[in-house]
């Protein structure tokens, strides 16, 4: 589906509208091609969805045409982290660790509904994280009980075309603002 | 050996035990000062063998903490279930059969860590999924206003 | 056992710990192993579980039975639909159901594409851990024709929730026989190449021939089940000792062997696809006639008491105790997994070897860190 005619995605078109800065210079350009085309995730799998996303990285649906290629093992080598998988209060602070070791910039997928709200196990379980929201900044959202590797990559897709729209400028602010928190 | 025939095995064991046909298995109801040497026997002598521990469950039964533990023998292929109870709720205490079957070891760090009931001799009793901070969930007076919905 | 290491440490210089945390490309899932070293081997292991564990025997209390069956799905999700399995047929022996045949055949059917499918994932991985990472790519690029079969028929891919009390969700799809035999032609060619990728490799006999020995008595005290126990010696399937669903019509052998090191238990798992394919083949053409699933009441309670029934998943032997007090949500339920069970003999077994053979004896095991902690 060309660019151009992708008229129904609503954030994308806010996201323009305010002005937030679509191709103000070409370094801005630049930046972003190299970043938006080699994302490298982080290899963090918890459950189910895990496997969906090795499926995506399969032969079939293979993410490495995307620029997603090289699974990184070390967080400090990583731009994205796709959560995949249920987050559990005794898992949430290797999370938050692991976060807070990739450097800038980063991004963050939550694949699943697991990641997204706890999913299946929000009602009456006593360990569950329900939504990886409450510990790391989410910048999109796959759902999906597990999402297909369609449906992951049509959100890697969309983290790409986030990264379009951004400048250096309005990264900063947006982390600001969660740091204050 | 069949059913029947477990049944009166074990009271030549010991005659004072409780034992009852349930659908599947014999089930032998046993106090918890003789767990132990109950289980060593069935272990060791002759005409039963049983050498295989396949399940290990601890359940809350109301005013009582009870464990379950599902054994076979992988000679004659027969099944016994013993089941204790204690009705101490505050320091629930039995008998670790961990040197009998050495898969009795995670099991009853699991039953610790959810139950809260402790196993004496166990080689190294820890909580396993939880740290020390939580309650004991599996049990029914559990309360946990946040996460769980009482009807 | 902090004391003790800490008391080694302080004995010898050459001694520590190190951590291979839950964030680690070959533990396969959040397992946490604190292993320490002398130099480069290894002499003590010591897993840490817990980070996965969702509390799902808790919340098996305050839902209904075929609710259940959503969350065993996600337990151990590679062999899902057998899971699935397993909770059904202990609901269908407490209410003593009688089951059509056409939907054991049926159950047996997916049980034995699920034990396939759930093989070439190990085997992928299986490869991946020990460095080639072909196996990785043609281990998974052939998975996907099992999970299209999934797809069509099931609506799920990998999380199929597809059998229910009383029977399955729907009917097979006009084209699944044609599919399943398509596929079982085209992998009875192409699983001999796969093996010869890894079993004609002198690098990778050298990593897996003598490592990680399990004794068969050792195999039977920590309860160990599943290929991993049968490569010791120990005959333990379920299929054969206490035939479920269409099982007791079949012809198949049980894969044994004795040396009980990593590479005959890959042997073992290579040999069950084969005797899967097997089985799949002898039922395939005579699906027969009927319903697909028995008129039950909309709300199940089950009569009180204990019921316990036993699977073979493509791990080992799957157990699953309820007790039921009569309501529509069970007293409590207990899931007897094979992980948890498989787990507790890594220590055993690796003593002694190097640290790029525990890596090995791990993806061995296939242990699925869910079904560990539930």
């Amino acid at each position: 589906m060309k660019y151009e005619e992708f008229g129904d995605n609503e954030s994308l078109e806010l996201l323009k509208e305010s002005g937030s800065n679509v191709l103000l210079t070409t370094i801005d350009d630049v930046i972003n091609w190299g970043r938006k085309n080699s994302l490298w995730p982080l290899t963090f799998a918890t459950s189910c969805c895990g496997i969906e996303m090795m499926a995506t990285g399969a032969p079939r649906h293979d993410f490495a045409r995307f620029g997603m290629e090289v699974y990184r093992a070390s967080p400090r080598q990583a731009d994205v982290i796709v959560v995949a998988g249920t987050i559990v209060n005794k898992m949430a602070p290797v999370l938050k660790r692991l976060y807070d070791q990739m450097s800038e910039p980063k991004y963050v997928v939550a694949m699943g509904a697991c990641a997204i709200s706890g999913g299946p196990f929000f009602l009456n379980s006593y360990s569950v994280v329900k939504g990886v929201e409450h510990v790391i900044p989410v910048d999109v959202y796959v759902p999906g009980c597990p999402p297909r590797p369609e449906a992951l990559l049509y959100g890697m897709l969309q983290l790409q075309r986030m990264i379009e729209t951004q400048t250096i400028k309005s990264r900063k602010k947006r982390n600001e603002s969660h740091d204050s928190e | 050996m069949d059913k029947i025939q477990l049944g009166e095995f074990i009271k030549t064991l010991d005659k004072d035990l409780e034992i009852k046909e349930g659908k599947q298995f014999t089930e032998v109801m046993v106090p918890p000062a003789k767990l132990y040497s109950l289980a060593r026997q069935l272990r060791e002598r002759e005409e039963s063998q049983f050498d295989f521990l396949f399940c290990l469950s601890g359940v809350d039964y109301g005013p009582d903490l009870g464990v379950v533990y599902h054994i076979r023998s992988t000679r004659f292929d027969h099944v016994i279930v013993l089941k204790t109870r204690t009705s101490d709720r505050e320091h629930p205490q039995l008998d670790s059969v961990s040197d009998i079957w050495r898969t009795a070891d995670f099991h009853e760090r699991e039953v610790y860590d959810l139950l809260g009931i402790k196993f004496a001799n166990h080689p190294d009793l820890r909580r396993l999924f939880l740290d020390n901070s939580w309650g004991f969930p599996l049990r029914k007076d559990y309360v946990d206003d946040i996460n769980i919905v009482t009807k | 056992m902090e004391k003790n290491i800490l008391k080694v440490i302080s004995d010898e210089q050459q001694e520590y710990v190190i951590n291979m945390g839950p964030q680690h490309p070959s533990t396969h899932g959040v397992l946490r192993l604190v292993v320490s070293l002398k130099g480069e081997t290894v002499k003590s292991v010591e897993p840490h579980i817990g980070y996965i564990h969702r509390g799902i025997e808790k919340m098996c209390e305050s839902i209904t039975y075929q609710q259940i069956i959503h969350l065993t799905d996600r337990m151990d999700y590679l062999s899902a639909h057998i899971n699935n399995e397993a909770v059904c047929l202990t609901v269908e022996k407490a209410l003593e159901i009688e089951i059509p045949d056409r939907i054991k055949v049926i159950r047996t059917i997916m049980s034995e594409l699920t034990r396939i499918q759930s093989h070439q994932l190990w085997w992928a991985s299986f490869g991946m851990d020990l460095g080639g990472l072909t196996c990785f790519f043609y281990g998974l690029r052939d998975r996907e024709k099992i999970l299209d079969i999934f797809e069509e028929t099931c609506g799920g891919r990998m999380l199929v929730s597809y059998n229910c009390p009383g029977g399955v969700m729907y009917d097979i799809h006009p084209n699944f026989q044609k599919r399943v035999k398509e596929f079982i032609k085209y992998f009875r060619k192409i699983l001999p190449e796969y093996d010869q990728l890894l079993s004609g490799n002198v690098i990778f006999h050298e990593r897996s021939k003598g490592i990680g020995r399990l004794k068969l008595e050792d195999a039977i005290s920590y309860g160990i089940t599943g290929p991993s126990a049968r490569a010791s010696g120990f005959s333990c399937d379920v299929r054969k000792h206490e035939p479920y669903s269409a099982y007791d019509k079949v012809n198949f052998k049980e894969i044994l062997f004795t040396d009980g090191d990593t590479y005959h238990r890959y042997v073992a798992r290579i040999d069950e696809m084969w005797e899967s394919m097997n089985i799949i083949e002898q039922l395939i053409d005579n699906i027969p006639e009927g319903p697909y699933a028995v008129k039950m009441k909309p709300v199940i309670k089950l009569p009180e008491g204990e019921y316990y029934q036993r699977v073979e998943s493509a791990r080992g032997e799957l157990g699953v105790y309820i007790i039921s007090d009569g309501n529509k949500n069970p007293y409590r339920v207990k899931f007897r997994t094979p992980s948890f069970v498989n787990l507790s003999v890594l220590n055993e077994i690796a003593k002694g070897f190097k640290i790029a053979d525990l890596v090995a004896i791990g993806a061995s095991l296939d242990l699925v860190i869910p079904d560990i902690d539930r």
